[in-house]
């Protein structure tokens, strides 16, 4: 191809024929409540790390579910395991056990963040 | 023997009762308060028209009147107890027994108790209300609209789903009226405080009837009532009796506290506990969300199970005054249908 002197930039456009599913796959496998979130933000606003820190258990699962693993590593690192949020999702769902979930698939499926 | 004994003086038991009644059958009403009219007395006025609950009301104390209706107050229905000649025997908390050929099942529902949810402080902090509460308020209201604690409120806010769509107060399902109820009572209070900031936190706004989404339209445009998609996790009361709320604002991805001087629990709607009495006595079924599973939910929703036994409103489900009294009249048809098929 010639070369303009110009690169393009990536795509910020969601491909959902194109989502890297190893991860949310591991999840609802082992976890099948978590395909009932609503993503309503009680797990959230009860969250102490999502208070003091830009951690946010909801949108870090919605990633997830959309393959966007770049951060998944530093953010549920986190999560302090208390399972108050446990206590508040209206639909029941083992938020705490979803958090265990994604630590050990990222071990099993080695993914790293993005430096 | 009676045509048809109506169990529940509300809405639907008048609406049934009238219809039943201009279609020649010989119908009593059976209702366990000193008044008709069931929840209808509590509220003050009503979506989508704003218009008083108590016009309404007036209209079918008129219809009863008109039609020389027969009613027993202040009598609570214990059982219903089908024959095997297919009539049936009503026992309630007067010494008579009642005999008739069909019996409605127009009990209603109940209201969520609020209190089940800890950590939203019903009953534990005083600006704390219901919508039922509110509605009472408004009702009775004389002069300036105040909080329990005796201010001009600054901020309110409403929090939908109370005691709805969620697991952990055993009711999966959606209550449907309160969404709008919200809206309703958010306009009025704004209206009668011009001031007052007003938030509705939300998962999902249902406006599913006609003027629904109109009125959501005017809280937003005309009232600024302000919408935010998230749920309240916990409230928490500050020295000065005013209230902090954690939510998500989950369209922004962030935490986020508010802090008001009251707070409205839009309480959902569950099964009155005379379905459960009515379920024991005579078999009738219900659904997983407990209120009286319709035979058929297209073409038979005034049909139960037990041959000769209907419902009409909201003993089947959340409705709307609307759809409760579309659903009583067509409840006087399925039974003159009935009535006709069988030869009674
Ligand atoms: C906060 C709130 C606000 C609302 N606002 C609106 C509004 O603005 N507009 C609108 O369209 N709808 C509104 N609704 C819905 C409205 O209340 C219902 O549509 C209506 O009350 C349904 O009437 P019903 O006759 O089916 O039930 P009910 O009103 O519950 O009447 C049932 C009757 O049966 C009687 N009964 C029960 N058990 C027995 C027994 N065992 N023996 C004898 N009698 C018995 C009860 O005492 C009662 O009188 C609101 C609901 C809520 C919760
Ligand atoms: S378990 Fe983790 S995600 Fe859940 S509330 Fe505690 S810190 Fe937050
Ligand atoms: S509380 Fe439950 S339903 Fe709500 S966002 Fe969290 S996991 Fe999903
Ligand atoms: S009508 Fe609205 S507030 Fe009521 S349960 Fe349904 S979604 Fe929640």
């Amino acid at each position: 191809m010639r070369n303009f002197g110009f690169s393009t930039t990536k795509s910020r456009t969601i491909d959902y024929g194109d989502i890297d599913r190893r991860l949310i796959s591991y999840i609802l496998e082992n976890e099948p409540t978590f395909n009932a979130c609503l993503s309503c933000g009680s797990c959230t606003a009860i969250c102490s790390a999502g208070n003091l820190t830009s951690f946010n258990i909801r949108k870090l699962s919605l990633q997830i579910r959309l393959g966007d693993l770049e951060k998944t590593h530093e953010e549920i690192d986190k999560c302090m395991l208390c399972g108050k949020c446990l206590l508040e999702c209206p639909r029941g769902i083992n938020t705490r056990n979803v958090v265990m979930l994604i630590k050990k698939g990222l071990t099993i499926f080695e993914i790293k963040d993005k430096a | 023997m009676i045509d048809v004994l109506i169990i529940g003086g509300g809405i639907a038991g008048i609406e049934t009762a009238c219809s039943l009644q201009d279609l020649g059958y010989e119908t009593i009403i059976v209702e366990k308060e000193k008044t008709i009219g069931g929840h209808l007395n509590d509220w003050d006025t009503l979506f989508p028209t704003h218009r008083s609950a108590s016009e309404v009301l007036a209209h079918y104390t008129d219809e009863t009147r008109k039609r020389a209706l027969t009613i027993y107050l202040n009598t609570y229905v214990i059982s219903v107890k089908k024959q095997d000649d297919g009539t049936f025997e009503v026992h309630t908390s007067r010494d008579v027994v009642f005999r008739s050929k069909a019996v409605v099942v127009a009990s209603g529902y109940k209201l969520f108790n609020a209190e089940r949810k800890e950590e939203y402080g019903y009953k534990i902090y005083d600006n704390v209300l219901t919508s039922a509460d509110l509605e009472v308020k408004l009702k009775d209201l004389k002069g300036e609209f105040k909080t329990p604690t005796d201010k001009v409120p600054e901020r309110i806010a409403f929090i939908h789903c109370v005691g709805s769509r969620d697991e952990k107060s055993g009711n999966h399902y959606c209550s449907k009226l309160c969404c709008v109820t919200a809206v309703k009572q958010a306009i009025h209070l704004k209206q009668l405080c011009p001031k007052a900031e007003i938030f509705c936190c939300y998962m999902d706004l249902r406006m599913y009837g006609p003027g629904f989404e109109e009125m959501y339209r005017e809280a937003q445009e005309k009232y600024h009532i302000q919408f935010i998609r998230g749920r309240l996790s916990e409230v928490g009361e500050n020295s000065n009796g005013t209230l902090q709320l954690k939510v998500e604002d989950t369209l922004a991805a962030r935490p986020c506290k508010i802090q008001v001087d009251m707070l409205v629990l839009m309480v959902g709607m569950e099964s009155a506990k005379s379905t459960e009495l009515f379920a024991q006595s005579c078999g009738l079924k219900c659904a997983p969300n407990r209120f009286i599973q319709p035979l058929d939910h297209h073409i038979g929703s005034n049909l139960t199970n037990v041959e000769g036994l209907f419902t009409a409103g909201t003993s089947i489900g959340p409705m709307s005054v609307f759809d409760t009294v579309n659903h009583a009249k067509a409840t006087a048809f399925a039974i003159r249908d009935y009535f006709i098929n069988t030869a009674r």
